[in-house]
């Protein structure tokens, strides 16, 4: 407790005031829990002097596997589908929007830029300008952080994020040697130069160069390092399977319930209307046994069924300072509040991101874990799940790496990825981060909570984690 | 009701201290951990306690497998307990004791349940022969798992059945590959070679540290995988590939196997000269097939026994314990730990400092007068690392952080946060004092000056320093990536801290250490001189160079005189012979220094300058005799005396001034003692390790033997060859011995 004041205090220098009151409020907390009594620390996070920051709409297309009916599609077009259904969803006039951001991962080399190019595909104004962030797959929460500072720093009013990923086609390259032959061939002045350059060219000059979901500094790939972390927790393959298939039975019911309404209708050129993730499927322990290990063979525990898989997909959120968004006539669905980025060793700690985040982020906001009551955190894999569950419960861990005095704490099961998440949704890394936001405030709607936590890892061992607060009814 | 009781059967009968075991379903987990040492080794009390475990293992029919890991981190089985042979006193001693190792590993191998060795470290010699004897090895990918046969550096051959398993398991090349060179093999090219059946990745931390967790993770795979051979669902057999059965088919052929024995002894007959016999011997073991087993392991053992108890063998291993010895430090924790380096100079060995320090995480500055130095100096580093990323020793990401260590300069801004500056300028003591005093002006007071010099004595160099205590000589040898020795100096002024420091910062660069006394050439470089001035008295006396370099490798140094000379520059040479000639007078005389000054003057300054003794062309082992260094030679011939120029006449007047130089040292206290002597020696010069250093040689050689044969030359050369005092004693009473 007394970290967390001392955390307080430092994060928000500008108004010591309030921050004492978050410790008091957080010590009343702690009685209140020992009496088990449920309210919430504070009844909101509003502070003087700043702006309130609101998600007006979150939408995304369809996920779907990669290789499917996206196929035949460029990266702008996924992008440009979910920025129409954000147009046609909340009606916004098309130059009221003072920017736009876009997160991505595997750039499509044509449109680096994509946010700019799928802009002007949707039928915004060309008079509103566009970038793209990467920031592996916690890209689009870098997309709608930097348009929520955008916002409070006075410089915008209205900012469109979101995010896009598009496996189905990613640059395949000709190999280093072959590159550098065909550029001196661009150079080359006479045709002796040129025969020359080209008799010069090997059969291993013609091999490819492939993108791998890998580390740079370990080139280590990201599945073999989740294996390598399930096996440090100690997470058994059965857990890992478990977890899974709770994630695609939690997503099957909610996809049935209709409670996925982020997910908009896109009619595919050539192809039918998509309206659903296609990547939904519930299997059974017993099935799910059956397959080898992906990784780490032959004594790995994680396995195609227990991972995320290689998806297509993007998603679009509008944010705006509440003012505005009032004075447009909007009703928000959510307060966007504190956020934290965290970063640690890309090697043994890649994905432990949710573990080294919550807790920051939770400090930052004056909250307890028991404040929180809807969590959705990436699944990347199963394995990493369970891993950073049974980090947040180890006071080792905590005290040894992370320079806490106790653990962190686990979110409760019953609050935690109830419509499914990254394993059996699908995860276009550049835009699981709106859709996880989206979810949380579609979940405080319904299930009438009043604080949400986002958590995700990132490759290069980086994490995010945001609170969100329900906007009153 | 039975349970209690299966509990107390499985206690053991009395508390033992080395292997434990303990049932994980049928599987019996068998832990060693040899609680006296860094290290497990083959003790005896770890082999009387492991055939005690292995009976009651195999006793128990409820046990359907069994792995054997080790507790102790780093470290699998590191060995033999060399204490162990050493206390040996006959070869018949160590014959048994090898023989009862081949037991104990025989059995295992024709254990009745499948055996899983899970290897985590070091698993060397003995261990790795352990090892093989089980029927599976799974072993963890860290960077400390190595596996390997390092006998022969030691003089001796894989004891207790190495030779007849290794060849089955990776092939006849790659086992003598092995059992030749000694070298260390990581787990991924184990895999490879077939050596090991499975790889398991070094694991992070988790809810233990990640040593910890990883030796656990490694005993659940090998539990698991023992269960799977144990229901057969994992096969022990490999299905060998076409180009395998074909090698296997070509090597089953009586003219093929000889053909490669012999090829094999030719290049160990030329590498070793017959120097060393134990990889002769490793050879002669293994090409004997058809010998019935019995007689072919008594054979075997008794190869063994004798190997033990040759003088190369004692040599080699004395080297080894010298070595433990000079890695460690016995100046105390420093004050103030070195975390900033700065080196002033970025030629061969500014640079070559650097490369080691920065690989250590040392933050380091490289300080030159020149843009060119410093270009030259950083891409030194640069390639030194980079040759690395090509062995893949390194990835090249590693590459990156590392060299971010490093930064090069012309000024000395930033110097006032360094914690150790070690100048590599120029040989000249007006520069040295110049940039000591620049250097002064701007180092903390805390800061360390350490000069590499290879000859002038640091007093002078410390002379023009405000803080003397600070001062020391930091001698590297060139290649620094590659020699492994580090000479300190330390002056009567130098401070208990200062000297703590410079070795803790050679401890940390991987350097094997000698702290020696003040004086012109310290230790090395006054051994070396004396020899190296024969050598050119041998050369002005027709000897050339060729003649004169197999003369003295067929005496065992790696590196023959003559291109020794051209390797350290002939002009460092010509430099230290005049500096010592003046510091020392006529007993350091012999050749005529102005041979060299001839040579440097037409710039045959050595390998550096394509010219010495030499012609250096661009390959490696392309060099021709140089015929205009042959005509100086020519200018200044001596008329050589017939009574001492025999062959072995030459090679003694070469060795036998290196050596008496060396017992001088240490009776005048440059030296605190003879292992360091060896040690300086062998891993500075090049002195043979199959003597084991010059003191190890006069007591294997015998000092009354030496001292006869310097009279001889004495008589004719004078001072040169007069035996030093202490030599003279050790000549008059045998029992005297530098090693006990």
């Amino acid at each position: 407790m007394a970290s967390m004041l001392l955390n307080s205090l430092r994060n928000c220098p500008v108004c010591p005031a309030w921050a004492v009151q978050s410790a008091a409020r957080s010590l009343s907390t702690t009685v209140q829990l020992q009496a088990q009594v449920q309210t919430k620390s504070k009844k909101t996070l509003a502070r003087p002097n700043v702006k309130n920051i609101v998600l007006v709409e979150g939408v995304r297309t369809p996920f779907l596997l990669s290789g499917t009916t996206y196929s035949d599609l460029m990266p702008h077009d996924l992008a440009r589908a979910a920025l129409q259904g954000l147009l046609h969803r909340t009606a916004i006039p098309k130059d009221v929007v003072d920017y736009i951001i876009y997160g991505t991962v595997i750039q499509e080399v044509k449109t680096s830029n994509v946010a700019r190019e799928a802009a002007l595909g949707a039928g915004f104004s060309d008079k509103i300008p566009s970038h793209t962030v990467t920031m592996a797959c916690i890209s689009s929460n870098q997309a709608m952080t930097s348009a929520v500072g955008l916002i409070a720093a006075g410089q915008c009013d209205a900012v469109v994020a979101g995010g896009v990923e598009f496996m189905s086609d990613v640059p395949i390259r000709h190999s280093r040697k072959m590159r550098k032959t065909m550029l001196s061939l661009n150079k080359a002045k006479t045709l002796g130069q040129r025969l020359s350059l080209l008799g010069s060219i090997r059969l291993a000059h013609l091999s490819p160069e492939l993108p791998a979901v890998a580390e740079f500094s370990t080139s280590e790939t990201m599945g073999h390092s989740a294996d390598r972390l399930a096996a440090a927790f100690g997470v058994s393959r059965v857990e890992q399977d478990e977890f899974a298939l709770r994630s695609h039975s939690l997503a099957k019911k909610a996809q049935d319930a209709g409670l996925l309404q982020d997910v908009i209708s896109f009619k595919v050129p050539g192809r039918d209307i998509v309206s659903q993730d296609n990547g939904i499927r519930p299997s059974s322990m017993e099935q799910m046994a059956k397959l080898k290990p992906a990784f780490i063979k032959p004594h790995g525990t994680v396995t195609a069924a227990n991972s995320s898989f290689l998806t297509d997909g993007a998603s679009a959120v509008l944010i705006m300072s509440e003012e505005k968004a009032l004075a447009m006539g909007y009703k928000p669905k959510a307060y966007l509040r504190d956020f934290v980025y965290v970063s640690q060793d890309p090697k043994d700690q890649l994905l432990l991101g949710p573990t080294y985040g919550t807790p920051k982020v939770l400090e930052r906001a004056g909250l307890t874990m028991s404040d929180i009551d809807v969590f959705e955190f990436h699944e990347a894999f199963a394995g990493q799940i369970m891993a950073n569950l049974k980090a947040m419960d180890s006071d080792w861990f905590a005290q040894t790496y992370m320079g806490r005095k106790s653990k962190v704490g686990t979110p409760p099961m019953d609050k935690f990825n109830l419509w499914g998440g990254s394993l059996s949704l699908g995860h276009p890394f550049g835009a699981t981060g709106c859709r996880l936001v989206t979810t949380v405030a579609h979940r405080l709607q319904k299930e009438g909570g009043q604080y949400g936590l986002v958590a995700a890892c990132a490759a290069g061992g980086q994490g995010h984690a945001m609170v969100i607060e329900a906007y009153p009814k | 009701m039975c349970f209690p009781l299966l509990i107390f059967f499985f206690l053991p009968h009395q508390a033992r201290t080395h292997v434990s075991y303990e049932l994980k379903d049928d599987v019996a987990v068998i832990r060693l951990n040899d609680p006296t040492s860094k290290v497990n080794t083959l003790s005896v009390q770890m082999q009387a306690e492991l055939t005690e475990v292995m009976g009651e293992v195999w006793s128990n029919g409820a046990v359907k497998s069994a792995v054997f890991i080790s507790t102790k981190p780093g470290c699998f089985i590191a060995g033999a307990d060399i204490n162990m042979i050493q206390a040996c006193k006959s070869s018949e001693e160590v014959t048994s004791l090898s023989r009862e190792g081949q037991k104990m590993f025989e059995k295992i191998e024709k254990s009745p349940i499948p055996i899983v060795a899970a290897i985590n470290g070091s698993c060397l010699g003995g261990g790795l022969e352990f090892a093989i004897a089980c029927q599976y090895r799974v072993a963890t990918k860290s960077r400390k798992t190595i596996l390997g046969t390092p006998e022969v550096m030691l003089g001796l051959l894989p004891g207790a059945g190495g030779t007849q398993r290794l060849p089955k398991m990776v092939g006849l090349p790659g086992a003598f590959d092995m059992m030749l060179t000694g070298r260390n093999i990581r787990a991924d090219k184990a895999k490879k070679m077939g050596l090991v059946h499975q790889l398991v990745d070094p694991l992070g931390p988790g809810l233990k540290p990640a040593e910890e967790r990883t030796i656990e993770y490694l005993e659940e795979v090998a539990v698991g995988v023992a269960k799977g051979i144990a229901n057969k669902k994992v096969s022990l057999t490999k299905e060998k590939g076409f180009m395998q059965k074909l090698q296997d088919t070509v090597m089953g052929l009586g003219p093929v196997r000889k053909q490669i024995y012999k090829t094999v002894s030719d290049k160990v007959q030329k590498q070793t000269k017959g120097l060393y016999p134990a990889p002769v011997k490793i050879i002669e073991v293994r090409d004997c097939k058809g010998v019935k087993r019995v007689f072919f392991f008594c054979f075997f053992s008794s190869n063994f026994g004798k190997l033990a108890m040759t003088s190369e063998s004692r040599a080699l291993i004395g080297l080894y314990q010298g070595q433990v010895i000079c890695k460690k430090n016995h100046y105390g924790t420093p004050e103030k730990e070195v975390k900033k380096l700065a080196i002033l100079g970025a030629g061969l060995m500014g640079a070559g400092i650097a490369q080691v320090s920065v690989d250590k995480g040392l933050t380091t500055i490289l300080k030159d007068t020149a843009v060119d130095g410093i270009s030259r100096g950083e891409q030194q580093v640069y390639k030194g690392l980079n040759d690395k990323v090509k062995k893949k020793a390194l990835t090249s990401f590693a590459r990156d952080t590392i060299l971010s260590n490093l930064s090069a300069q012309l000024d000395y801004s930033s110097f006032k946060s360094a914690d150790m500056v070690i100048e590599a300028v120029f040989e000249d003591i007006n520069i040295k004092h110049k940039v000591l005093k620049e250097v002064e002006a701007v180092i903390p007071p805390h800061c360390i000056f350490a000069s590499n010099t290879s000859a002038l004595p640091i007093k002078d160099i410390a002379a023009a320093s405000k803080r003397p205590e600070k001062v020391i000589g930091m001698h590297y040898f060139s290649p620094v990536d590659k020699m492994q020795l580090l000479e300190i100096i330390t002056t009567d002024k130098t401070s208990k801290d200062t000297t703590a420091s410079a070795v803790s910062v050679g401890l940390k660069q991987g350097k094997i250490i000698i702290v020696v006394g003040d004086g012109p050439g310290f230790y090395t470089t006054r051994c070396l001189a004396p020899m190296l001035a024969e050598a050119v008295r041998v050369l002005q006396e027709g000897v050339g160079p060729k003649r004169l370099d197999a003369l003295t490798t067929s005496f065992g140094f790696p590196v023959g005189a003559a291109t020794l000379a051209d390797e350290v520059g002939i002009d460092v040479a010509a430099h230290v012979a005049e500096d010592l000639g003046k510091a020392f007078g006529s007993r350091f005389g012999g050749g005529n220094v102005d041979v060299l000054k001839t040579m440097v003057e037409k710039g045959f300054k050595g390998r550096k300058s394509g010219k010495g003794c030499y012609i250096y062309g661009k390959g490696k082992k392309d060099k021709s005799v140089n015929p205009d260094a042959e005509e100086i030679l020519k200018k200044y011939k001596l008329a050589a005396h017939p009574a001492i120029s025999t062959d072995s006449d030459i090679q003694y007047r070469l060795v036998s001034r290196f050596v008496n130089e060396a017992v001088l040292c240490l009776q005048e206290n440059i030296l605190r003692n003879p292992v360091e002597g060896d040690i300086g020696a062998v891993f500075g010069l090049g002195f043979p390790p199959c003597l084991g250093g010059p003191f190890r040689f006069v007591d294997s050689f015998g000092a009354e033997r030496l001292v006869g044969i310097m009279k001889r030359f004495e008589d004719i050369y004078g001072n040169q060859f007069t035996p030093c005092q202490l030599l003279l004693d050790h000549a008059k009473n045998p029992s005297k011995k530098f090693h006990k």
